[in-house]
């Protein structure tokens, strides 16, 4: 019998794409033999537009980049520029920064799980977990006045201090969230639908991924115990007690349960910055580089004029360039910033976790049925927004 | 740690090595580009390095030099959590060698690069545009290539008749 | 006095007008077109604490030939531009659009090559929901203006809709 094979596009509209991603396949009957992702229907040019903006004003199209994770796009490019300037955050603001991006984590799993979920099947996962992002959205928009792009951090600390309602909203979501995940497990873990169309799906070794460059959640799912957080650590997470989830699995069950354990540890290391909390100043004092506070800037002339000048020309870091990298929920976050002494980046280039990671989606499907594409799509956990630029 | 590899980079490859620098506590190389495969594939393989992690493939623009392009690759290895940066030097129109061979996630990079920046790559299986569509003119990341351009994509009144469309 | 006495219980008697607006309205179903930020504030809207069904709103349809409201959540770049339009183009009459965030009305804070300064330039759009992302509030406000804007369509004449 003769057969012919057939090419199917999936996309760039597509509910189970997560966003604007198209893939071409080629299927055999329902077989898929080849598959193609094709990106860039969200290409923001983020990168050239950084170029022609001050240091201080890239920090909002960061936000903008991976938009389930604003703050630990943010936490990058500070880190990134504080590098290039030799500044340190002071205490407060590392322990308020390394507590929000780990809500960020929350948030961005949260998110991931809903729409994974409703991709498999289970529309009520996006319901259950959207009511949780609601907690957590109150929190960015206590502190930052803004409910998704929150532009919180600033180079040298951050923008604000920290409301005074900030400690019982987060005691609010320690407190009710583990019951919130146990009822996830209640709804997915051992449900049969769930598990047959996630196990053994999608599968990847260890050396294919490590070859292909895939970081996060879905590296420490094939069983590399890997988190920057821990082997670089960066703004004080050395001084957090956690765990690292690993599977040896590697297929989309493994990558399920990696995120879920990852939420607690998360919550975890919410539960330490909250307790130990340190007091004092919320942005370092380097006049002429960072930002004054906002009463020394409305009641001192000298931070004023500091303040003044700062927004209007910026500031010059030396020459030179630095590559920083952070464990953002998807994978390892990257800012390559080249400065050439002006007032503006040279160059910023992000390396985006989801790009390399999507990138490998063939590896996942080729052989499998078309329906487990969509398993696979989700379980990679992208953002077109940070695949793009 | 820096200094293991940079010993072992060096007394290899030293004589393809342009320049050595280490700023902000990060290694760089500079080097020849027909090094760059062997290079790299004996930083992944070196038993004391394993420099696995090919985290980062980009470029940077310098239009008044005269080898104006720099791809600057990233390595990682999981045993040493260190970085290591190597830059290649080329002039416009000039390409460098892939490392798709070595690492899958060259192939999406390097296509990210050609595309923003027009820097070609030999060997590459499949070296098209990954982010802008295929018919668009430029490199948006070249420094002269306006930020605000905007390239007429297609009309809007394409099927009305030829003189409504003025 | 008049007709209204002599009928019986029951029958109300209206303009065929009034009906179909009234119909439209109450079950504009839209059209999840999510591109980027400002999707997931719209799928906010449409979750428990926004609860959008609450305006008849919540049959989000995944294809454009369902749909008869498209909202454009997110910025449009110039390569996704003729998807829109297409997409658009397939949608049944009547169609309304709204565009949701400062980028999808007028380029964001990306003024840029990449970016479509405004799907405005593509697709007539009735409702500008301002904002970066817009809160779930305001889409749900931008909504209900769309509302009343169909009440006062009419079905025969100059309007936009009933070719
Ligand atoms: S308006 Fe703001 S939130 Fe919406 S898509 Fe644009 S950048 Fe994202």
């Amino acid at each position: 019998m003769q057969t012919e094979t057939m090419t199917v596009n999936l996309g760039p509209q597509h509910p189970a794409t997560h966003g604007v991603l198209r893939v071409v396949l080629e299927l055999d009957g329902e077989v898929v033999i080849k598959c193609t992702p094709e990106v860039g229907y969200l290409h923001t040019g983020i990168e050239k537009t950084a170029e022609a903006k001050l240091y201080y004003k890239v920090i909002p199209m960061t936000d903008r980049m991976d938009y389930l994770a604003p703050m630990s796009n943010n936490l990058g490019y500070c880190l990134a520029v504080e590098k290039l300037l030799g500044v340190e955050a002071p205490p407060k603001a590392q322990w308020a920064r390394v507590l929000l991006t780990e809500i960020t984590r929350l948030n961005s799993h949260l998110v991931w799980l809903g729409t994974h979920a409703l991709d498999i099947g289970a529309m009520s996962m996006l319901l259950y977990v959207f009511r949780e992002r609601e907690d957590l959205l109150t929190i960015y928009e206590a502190v930052s006045g803004q409910r998704m792009m929150s532009t919180y951090f600033r180079i040298g600390g951050l923008a604000d201090d920290l409301p005074d309602d900030f400690e019982p909203m987060v005691r609010k979501v320690l407190k009710t969230f583990p019951v919130r995940f146990q009822e996830y497990e209640n709804i997915l873990t051992n449900n049969r639908i769930w598990r047959n169309r996630t196990i053994g799906v999608g599968v990847i070794s260890k050396e294919e991924a490590i070859k292909s460059g895939i970081t996060g959640p879905m590296l420490r799912a094939a069983g590399v115990k890997h988190d920057l957080r821990k082997a670089r650590p960066y703004s004080s997470y050395e001084k957090f007690d956690f765990e690292i989830p690993t599977q040896q699995a590697s297929d989309c069950f493994a990558r399920y349960q990696v995120r879920l354990e990852e939420m607690r540890q998360s919550l975890r290391i919410i539960q330490q910055a909250m307790d130990g909390m340190p007091e004092g100043r919320y942005l370092a004092r380097v006049p002429g580089v960072v930002l004054p506070t906002k009463e020394e800037a409305l009641f001192q002339m000298e931070a004023m004029i500091y303040h003044f000048k700062l927004v209007t020309e910026g500031f010059h870091p030396p020459k030179g360039e630095v590559y920083v990298t952070i464990e953002s929920p998807k994978g390892e976050l990257g800012y390559y910033i080249v400065s050439d002494g002006g007032t503006m980046p040279y160059r910023m280039r992000v390396r985006p976790p989801s790009f390399v990671n999507i990138s490998a989606l063939s590896k996942l499907v080729v052989g499998r049925l078309l329906a487990d594409v969509i398993a696979c799509i989700g379980s990679i956990d992208i953002v077109l927004g940070e695949v793009d630029r | 740690m820096n200094n293991v590899t940079r010993e072992r980079v060096t007394a290899q490859f030293g004589d393809k090595i342009l320049a050595t620098t280490e700023s902000f506590g990060e290694l760089a190389f500079a080097v020849d580009k027909s090094a760059i495969v062997a290079l790299t594939r004996f930083l992944r393989d070196d038993i004391a390095l394993k420099y696995v992690h090919l985290s980062d493939i980009t470029a940077t623009d310098w239009p008044e030099r005269e080898q104006r392009f720099e791809v600057i690759y990233h390595l990682y290895s999981y045993d040493l959590t260190e970085y290591v940066r190597f830059k290649v030097h080329v002039a416009d129109k000039e390409s460098v060698p892939t490392l798709t061979g070595e690492w899958d996630t060259a192939n999406w990079l390097e296509r990210e690069v050609f595309d923003l920046f027009g820097i070609s790559f030999d060997g590459h299986p499949d070296l098209r545009r990954i982010l802008l569509w295929d018919e668009f003119e430029g490199h948006p990341l070249r420094k002269d290539y306006p930020l605000t351009y905007e390239t007429p994509q297609f009309t809007y009144n394409k099927d009305l008749p030829p003189e409504v469309i003025k | 006095m008049g007709l209204e006495e002599k009928i019986p219980d029951g029958i109300i008697l209206a303009t065929a007008e009034k009906v179909v607006n009234w119909a439209r309205k109450r079950s504009t179903w839209p059209f999840g077109f999510g591109l980027a930020c400002c999707a997931i504030e719209m799928m906010s809207s449409f979750g428990p604490k926004y609860d959008l069904s609450r305006f008849g709103m919540e049959v989000m349809r995944a294809s454009p030939r369902q749909a008869d409201l498209m909202i454009v959540a997110g910025r449009v770049s110039n390569k996704m531009a003729p998807v829109l339009k297409r997409l658009y183009d397939q949608m049944p009459n009547p169609k309304w659009v709204i565009s949701m965030g400062a980028c999808a009305s007028c380029g964001g804070i990306f003024n840029n090559y990449a970016i479509l300064q405004g799907v405005d330039k593509i697709v007539p759009v009735d409702i500008y929901v301002p904002g970066c992302p817009p809160r779930p509030e305001q889409l749900i406000d931008g909504i209900v203006k769309l509302q009343k804007l169909i009440d006062q369509e009419k079905l025969k004449g100059d309007s936009r809709q009933s070719a």
